[in-house]
């Protein structure tokens, strides 16, 4: 048993925490959010020419990594600077390809991913869903030798600035059955797609997807016809563990921030970090924090290495209860020890708060995967 | 990184886990299992049948008996121990007073005392909190004063875990009242528990159990030669002790066992609605929460034990494995006093109740939980490692 990362994850890590520190300060990332796209193309540019984009892909496709351990330190860096640009999106979508799409589909869009011209987003969920990967409401129909599709698609993360989505649409099978579901490739300019992009409450984009009759050809389906869910639930479980990683970084960022402020804030003629029920505060954020980071280490880990995917699942339903609790601990507390400073936008730490309550969400919220956990234990 | 365990240290584990099997009288480990009070020769029988093994004292030295393991080792021979159902080690000897005597020691006491410790010919407890010193330990007024080849001790010690069985306390006292700083005028103290002036009284806690004392200490003589480092320099052998073997403070293994346990019993108890505790949504969500609790746990137990290993010993940031893993152990025996309902009511049936319907066990779980309510207050209160933490670790 070792804690330690290899030398190459380690200085990838290094690296693109020295690029955020210099590019992606407090100041720096106030500009990306108040633009329209709310996306930085440099940032982007980085990510490729750092190798960043090829580290969510095996060398067999192309990359150089392709583990939830080789990509952790990362998504903890990308969580203390707060970065709004989609990496996980495109992660979880351009993995799918790589899984299962033909060797033209991956040719596609693979090397494009890697070198930061292409840009992908998952686009799976539903209104009516919830957190339920089996909910699929959109249908597709075979047209001639292609397909056409119809439905709608819901707060699809990354979509704003996608060039390429995976969208599910039900080929047969009841709206929330496991059978049926297929994934289409579909071109963001595609003719008869209806994209609506919005702010969401952590400053970045979604899009709402619209379609009717869209039509696609024979090489849009991306893997066997009817058989997604398994991808779908391997996909949202590996996006998991990069969450829980994310969350982490964002947590230990909101904690050394209330940390330092506890510590220079005078009330009283002393630090009010002097005061025991603060400190004590202090202390369980603090115990959070590592509690989380240790469950960090463990669903990454357990990811790149569970041959049963049901075992899989239930780690990664734990990883999702424990990151949503701490979210909401560290957000929730961070604020208010900061008090009223803490409730503006000028500070970073409601920045924090703002993104740690989207990810407390984001993949399903506690009780969902309460539910969940609780039926891959039995 | 890699989280599973080396070939080696899972050959280790299954060694263990064989033997125990073997050797684990049954009759202890029922015992244990349904939550009995255990007798002082059934904790000394445990300890020696260890002993025979060579495997009583997993920390200590080989030179003087330990099995020479590293610091996995004994986190997994720890947890395996708790996850089988073993009696616990009482600390007070192996863990407490011996590596105190192996740094502290003169070689006579180290010849004297260490041996018996290990083959668990004598039963030790802890004199340190006082009616007046509880977490302000330095506060202590148990006095010793200095008498030809004696100290004369007056005074009183409180919490004294299982002293009505020990043969020998450890103390600290007061050798000087008058330092400017008051933890200079305090000494450490080995007391035969056989002297004339001892008197233990029984604190009987609110499950009914005898697990602590009060000792009086009314013109004991104490020869000099017990007195442990130099006189008035007592506070730096607390500190020590302290700072010792606080890795295992998370008792993952034993919570582990308990949580099978729990989850044992939600299968089989009838919740409201003709299903088991195991279908109530509200009931099963605690569970699950605090599984996942232990889990990171563990994970954090052995991260601290990674750099340990590493030769960065971890510092005062260790103090939130006995926050957590004691949340963990009252939350688990809480839920199992409420797994049984309205039958958590009856309190520790025996034999003699005759025909009454609830089984013993059951009639266990709801003094238990109120046992454990202690491990959040004993070894540093909860509230006390915080303090820790934000001093040391926090730099608050």
């Amino acid at each position: 048993m070792n804690f330690e990362l290899d030398q190459d994850q380690q200085m990838l890590a290094d690296s693109v925490r020295r690029y955020l520190a210099d590019n992606y300060d407090f100041e720096s990332r106030k500009k990306i959010i108040a633009s329209p796209e709310g996306f930085n193309e440099q940032t982007w540019a980085a990510f490729a020419e750092t190798g960043l984009l090829g580290l969510a892909f095996s060398e067999e496709h192309g990359g150089f990594g392709g583990t939830a351990v080789g990509m952790m330190s990362v998504m903890e860096a990308l969580g203390e600077f707060l970065v709004v640009e989609p990496f996980l999106p495109t992660v979880l979508a351009s993995r799918l390809v790589a899984k299962l799409g033909s060797g033209e589909q991956r040719d596609a869009l693979i090397p494009g991913v890697i070198g930061g011209e292409i840009k992908m987003a998952l686009a799976h969920s539903e209104g009516p869903a919830r957190f339920n990967t089996a909910y699929v409401g959109a249908r597709a129909e075979r047209s001639g030798n292609g397909w056409k599709l119809s439905g709608a698609k819901q707060v699809v993360y990354g979509g704003a600035v996608a060039d390429r989505f995976i969208v599910s649409a039900r080929t047969s099978g009841d709206t929330t059955g496991t059978e049926g579901i297929s994934l289409f490739l579909v071109d963001a300019n595609a003719a008869g797609l209806k994209r609506t992009a919005y702010r969401t409450l952590d400053n970045q984009r979604a899009v709402d997807l619209a379609f009717d009759g869209l039509e696609l050809g024979a090489d849009a389906l991306l893997g066997a016809e009817g058989g997604g869910f398994a991808a779908l639930e391997e996909a949202i479980d590996f996006g998991i563990a990069m969450l829980c990683a994310e969350a982490s970084g964002a947590v230990r960022s909101a904690n050394d921030d209330t940390l330092e402020y506890i510590k220079t804030r005078k009330q009283f003629g002393q630090p009010i970090g002097s005061f025991q029920a603060l400190q004590h505060r202090m202390v369980d954020m603090f115990v959070t924090q590592e509690q989380l980071k240790s469950m960090q280490y463990l669903v990454c880990s357990r990811i790149d290495t569970a041959t049963d995917p049901r075992e899989r699942s239930r780690i990664a339903s734990a990883a999702k209860i424990k990151t949503a609790d701490s979210c909401r601990h560290i957000s929730q507390e961070s604020v208010q020890l900061h008090g009223g400073m803490g409730m503006t936008e000028e500070l970073k730490v409601s920045h924090t708060f703002r993104r740690l309550t989207i990810i407390s969400q984001q993949l399903g919220d506690a009780d969902y995967h309460l539910q969940r956990f609780a039926q891959l234990s039995s | 990184m890699d989280l599973n365990y080396t070939p080696e240290e899972l050959a280790f584990r299954d060694e263990v886990r064989a033997w125990l099997r073997e050797n684990l009288p049954a009759e202890l480990r029922a015992k244990v299992d349904s939550y009995q009070e255990l007798s002082r020769d059934e904790l000394l029988r445990w300890q020696k049948i260890l002993a025979a093994k060579g495997w009583a004292a997993p920390a200590w030295p080989e030179e003087w008996g330990g099995p020479g393991w590293n610091a996995t080792q004994r986190y997994i021979f720890e947890e395996e121990c708790g996850f089988a159902g073993a009696p616990p080690l009482l600390p007070f000897g192996l863990s407490m007073c011996a590596p105190v005597l192996m740094k502290f020691g003169t070689p006579e006491q180290k010849q004297r005392f260490l041996p018996r410790i290990l083959n668990a010919e004598d039963f030790w407890c802890q004199g340190y909190s006082e009616p007046g010193s509880g977490s302000d330990l330095a506060s202590l007024k148990t006095r010793a004063v200095r008498d030809g080849d004696h100290y004369v001790v007056n005074g009183q010690k409180i919490w004294t875990t299982l002293a009505q069985h020990a043969d020998w306390i450890f103390c600290l006292v007061r050798t000087d009242p008058n330092t400017p700083i008051r933890q200079e005028g305090i000494s450490f103290l080995l007391i035969d528990m056989k002297t004339p002036g001892i008197t233990v009284r029984p604190l009987i806690l609110m499950d009914g159990g005898h697990e602590v004392n009060e000792v009086f200490f009314d013109d004991v003589r104490v020869p000099v030669e017990n007195l442990v480092h130099e006189e008035g320099k007592g506070w730096t052998v607390a500190k020590f002790l302290l700072g010792h073997e606080r890795l295992n403070t998370g008792r993952v293994g034993i919570s582990k066992r308990e949580l099978a346990h729990l989850k044992e019993m939600a299968a089989e108890r009838p919740d409201n609605q003709g299903g088991t505790m195991m279908e109530d949504v509200r009931f099963r969500d605690r569970m699950s929460r605090l599984e996942i609790e232990l889990m990171a746990l563990e994970i954090t137990n052995l991260r601290f034990l990674d750099q340990m290993r590493g030769g960065r010993p971890p510092g005062a940031e260790v103090s939130m494995l006995k926050i957590r893993g004691t949340e963990i152990q009252q939350g688990l025996t809480e839920l199992m006093m409420q797994a049984a309902g309205n039958q958590a009511a009856a309190f520790k049936i025996t034999q003699d109740d005759g025909a009454a319907q609830i089984d013993p066990l059951t009639s266990r779980l709801a003094a238990r939980y109120a046992n454990f309510r202690k491990t959040s207050i004993y070894a540093g209160s909860n509230e006390i490692q915080r303090n820790i933490i934000a001093k040391a670790t926090l730099g608050l």
